[in-house]
């Protein structure tokens, strides 16, 4: 298998993470291959003809040739079979990218305008991160909250659409340790590129506890609640904490009690008006800011989850 | 209107004057190049905003515009390059043009129908238009539910404007294959006529069946946000998946009314240059109508990851690999018409064998994306940009500049600057590649497509494709300066600069206003070299 590892090397692929990948790279090798010997043999009859037949005076008699049945049945049956052969191949890769293991971890995904969410059965939660055990089943159960999206690991070859209203699958089994890049791969506004998360493989012992660990969020104290709440909801993306930085969003550090310039009044940053534009955001933007980029997070967060996460914004500092 | 007159100094351009003789003109011809003045300012515009694109993607990060500006830009670019310049340019341009040409007749079967068609048509590019400068459309070219439905921006009046278009579109069909029944010149056969006239005649029926159902998808899309009737939308009880099959069963089909006028574009050049009869006339000709039969139930393939059933994907992955084998034909045809030919290299030529060069590797792009294993890894990356520029840009706006080199001096009865015009060849030529194929390997590493910022992996990849965009442009500007030039101060063109023998050449040029003074009587096929 020299030949199809040399064209791997030219192929540009990332490095394949799973049993699939590789597959998936050895059809691509195929089709380089196929696709290679087609361009040969049509661009390069076309360079060999035009030289070869270059025009030597204007007086120059071309001969009739009109068709030639032979011919016309090589030149469509052989590029059929092959086709067909890409067809199949592809088939098989494909059936067996859909069929979803039996006893997998599962882990719930949500696409949303502009992170992903990862919801685990233990009550874990994150954002922009999904941590998985290495060479594991790993069965994703995906909607979205919002618009399309659609979740991609270049590095395992998959990709599926994420569709609000919807449930859709994706699985994996990684054979590598690291992280790897999770895009967003359908059109979903403003930050579609900036919604990019990480997949990270880990040791099964490292996962274990990393998953403890992340389980035991309710029995913080609440503002160490709040911050966690605010890194899985992925209030950050739009929503500086650190400094000014003006992002999608108004900036909220150092921000408690200061005057907001709203589109219906002078407010100040307080209990009130944080709960308000966290469950209905289009009720008072701040001048300079779109409405409608905000999402509401009514039913999403209980009364003690709202009140942690107000204690955390008081605490930016 | 007035007759056709003898005088061989009077022609369609200097019969009549003024700028209501052009605007109320019946004649194929003047809509014709009131269609090419238009489209050639769309491509402008839709060509200044793909320069932007690649202006922005040059570095990582923000540089020339925000996130918002960016995704604006590039549905500007889509929407104007496919609805207003590559669906229409070559039927209404070249086709309006040389179609009642090349089988003798003096216009097409109704030229009232042909006139309203461009008021149409300008009316929806003008309310198109309009949304620049109040507020502008960030969906993409593909209007994509349900965040078509959420965004703020002008979604309605754009739909609409495409709606309108779509319109345009299905008249201009209905005119052709009615033209193409009924006014052929006395003695000519389906199998007489040239293979242009062949591929425009698929094309119009694509036109015909396919256009009606992106006007009713875009209808119950305005249905939806206007009166809320929940067709796409889930929170409305709607599919949003369902509107991707409703959009690509006309966009896919689109993608021929596209190509197909193009590979009858490279047809003729190929035979008139090579001095040759066409190879496998019959072949090609039955390509053309099986590609556009089978393009309606291929549209699956756009969708292997978007949710539909992996039965679906299956039978839509098979379907399509059936395309290619038409598509193959057709390439191996040209390719024997070369084989003992008397092969010229003027720059209509250098445009076709160009065409061969990128749409080949167009080509065997498509089969890749077609077979679904490897197409989950490329699907809405930017292989697939590359993938289509190659087919898009490669295929049909190198058979267009082909087109329009060749039938430059029967248009304006003038010759363009030669030697001008292969440098316009070879500066878009290579600078395409440039360009583009850099992408093919961003999308094997993985950058998604409609990305206004990257990882710094992509960068450098990214820098190569910025700087072949400048030399396209470069390419295309030096060509509108030849056009130009040609136009203004050409020396006079002879009826039948390149030998060819199809029967827009039997004819002065320019033509006069009915086209032949006489009405020409065939007796032999198109390419009797």
């Amino acid at each position: 298998m020299f030949w199809l590892n040399l064209v791997q090397a030219q192929s540009f692929m990332p490095t394949p993470a799973t049993d699939i990948a590789q597959r998936v790279d050895n059809l691509y090798s195929f089709l380089l291959i196929s696709s290679l010997i087609a361009c040969i043999i049509l661009i390069g009859g076309m360079i060999y003809f035009v030289v070869k037949y270059k025009r030597k005076s204007e007086n120059d008699k071309t001969p009739r040739i009109t068709h030639n049945n032979f011919l016309e049945f090589l030149w469509s049956f052989i590029p059929l079979v092959l086709f067909l052969i890409m067809f199949a191949w592809g088939w098989s890769v494909y059936h067996d990218m859909r069929k979803m293991p039996e006893n997998a971890l599962e882990i719930h995904i949500f696409g949303k305008q502009w992170a992903w969410e990862a919801q685990y059965k233990s009550g874990a939660a994150t954002s922009n991160l999904v941590m998985v055990p290495i060479d594991t089943d790993v069965k994703l159960i995906m909607t979205s909250k919002d618009v399309l999206h659609s979740f991609y690991v270049p590095s395992f070859r998959i990709k599926q659409d994420t569709v609000p209203g919807r449930y859709s699958t994706l699985w994996f089994n990684s054979n590598k340790l690291g992280e790897f890049h999770i895009f967003c791969t359908e059109y979903c506004g403003t930050q579609h590129s900036g919604m990019i998360g990480t997949l990270k493989v880990v040791t099964q012992q490292e996962f274990d506890a990393w998953l403890e660990e992340e389980s035991k969020v309710s029995t913080l104290p609440l503002a160490e609640r709040g911050a966690k709440i605010f890194q899985v909801k992925a209030c950050a993306s739009c929503h500086s904490v650190a400094d000014a930085n003006v992002k999608v969003g108004p900036a909220l550090w150092n921000q408690w009690g200061q005057q907001r310039n709203t589109s219906s009044g002078d407010i100040a940053l307080n209990e009130e008006y944080t709960r308000e534009s966290i469950l209905n955001p289009n009720a008072r933007v701040v001048k300079g800011y779109n409405p409608n980029i905000m999402p509401s997070f009514q039913g999403q967060l209980s009364e003690v989850e709202l009140t942690a996460l107000i204690e955390y914004i008081k605490g930016l500092k | 209107m007035g007759t056709a007159s003898t005088n061989p100094n009077v022609n369609y351009l200097t019969e009549f004057s003024g700028i209501k003789s052009w605007l109320f003109s019946l004649d194929h011809k003047r809509i014709g190049l009131m269609y090419m003045i238009a489209i050639l300012f769309f491509f402008l515009v839709g060509g200044i905003m793909a320069m932007l694109i690649r202006l922005e993607l040059f570095s990582p990060g923000p540089t020339l515009f925000s996130a918002d500006t960016y995704n604006q830009v590039l549905t500007y670019h889509g929407a104007i390059m496919v609805f207003m310049v590559i669906v229409p340019g070559i039927p209404a341009i070249l086709g309006n043009f040389f179609l009642p040409l090349q089988i003798g007749a003096a216009d097409v079967a109704f030229p009232r129908l042909n006139l309203a068609s461009w008021y149409v048509f300008m009316f929806g590019a003008i309310l198109a238009f309009t949304t620049l400068f109040t507020t502008k459309i960030d969906t993409g070219w593909t209007f994509y539910t349900p965040y078509s439905i959420k965004t703020g921006t002008a979604v309605i009046t754009i739909v609409l404007a495409a709606f309108i278009m779509g319109m345009s579109s299905i008249l201009t069909g209905l005119n052709f294959i009615v033209t193409t029944h009924k006014l052929r010149a006395p003695g000519m056969s389906m199998f007489d006529m040239p293979l242009f006239v062949w591929s425009l005649y698929s094309t119009a029926i694509i036109q015909v069946i396919a256009t009606p159902v992106l006007g009713i998808t875009l209808l119950l899309l305005v249905a939806e946000r206007v009166l809320g009737i929940g067709i796409f939308d889930p929170k409305l009880g709607g599919d949003p998946v369902l509107f991707q099959h409703f959009f690509w069963f006309y966009s896919h089909p689109a993608v021929y009314i596209m190509i197909l006028p193009a590979m009858g574009i490279i047809s003729e050049l190929i035979s008139a240059f090579s001095r040759k009869t066409i190879f496998g006339y019959k072949a090609i000709a039955f390509s053309s109508l099986g590609i556009a039969a089978v393009s309606f139930i291929v549209w699956g393939h756009h969708m292997f990851v978007s949710g539909q059933s992996e039965i679906a994907g299956v039978i839509f992955s098979f379907i399509t690999m059936l395309v290619g084998v038409p598509t193959a034909i057709k390439m191996f045809n040209w390719l024997a018409t070369l084989y003992k030919g008397s092969v010229s290299f003027e720059s209509p030529m250098l445009y076709a064998l160009g065409f061969l060069f990128l749409f080949a590797i167009g080509g065997v792009t498509g089969i890749m994306l077609a077979t679904l294993g490897v197409d989950v890894h490329f699907h809405d990356t930017y292989f697939v940009v590359a993938h289509f520029h190659y087919v898009m840009v490669g295929g049909t706006l190198m058979a267009i500049m082909g087109g329009f080199y060749y039938w430059f001096p029967k248009m304006f009865g003038k010759m363009y600057n030669e030697g001008l015009a292969r440098l316009t060849f070879v500066l878009i030529f290579i600078g395409f590649n440039v360009t583009f194929f850099p992408q093919f390997i961003l999308g094997a590493m993985g950058m998604p497509r409609r990305y206004f910022d990257y990882i710094p992996a992509y960068e450098s990849l990214n820098k190569i494709s910025t700087i072949g965009s400048w030399m396209i442009a470069a390419g295309f500007f030096l060509a509108l300066y030849v056009i130009i030039r040609g136009i203004i101060s050409g020396p006079k063109a002879p009826a039948n600069p390149w030998g060819a023998k199809t029967l827009e050449w039997q004819t002065s040029s320019p033509p006069p206003h009915f086209n032949f003074d006489k009405k020409p009587t065939v007796t032999g096929g198109p390419y009797d070299y």
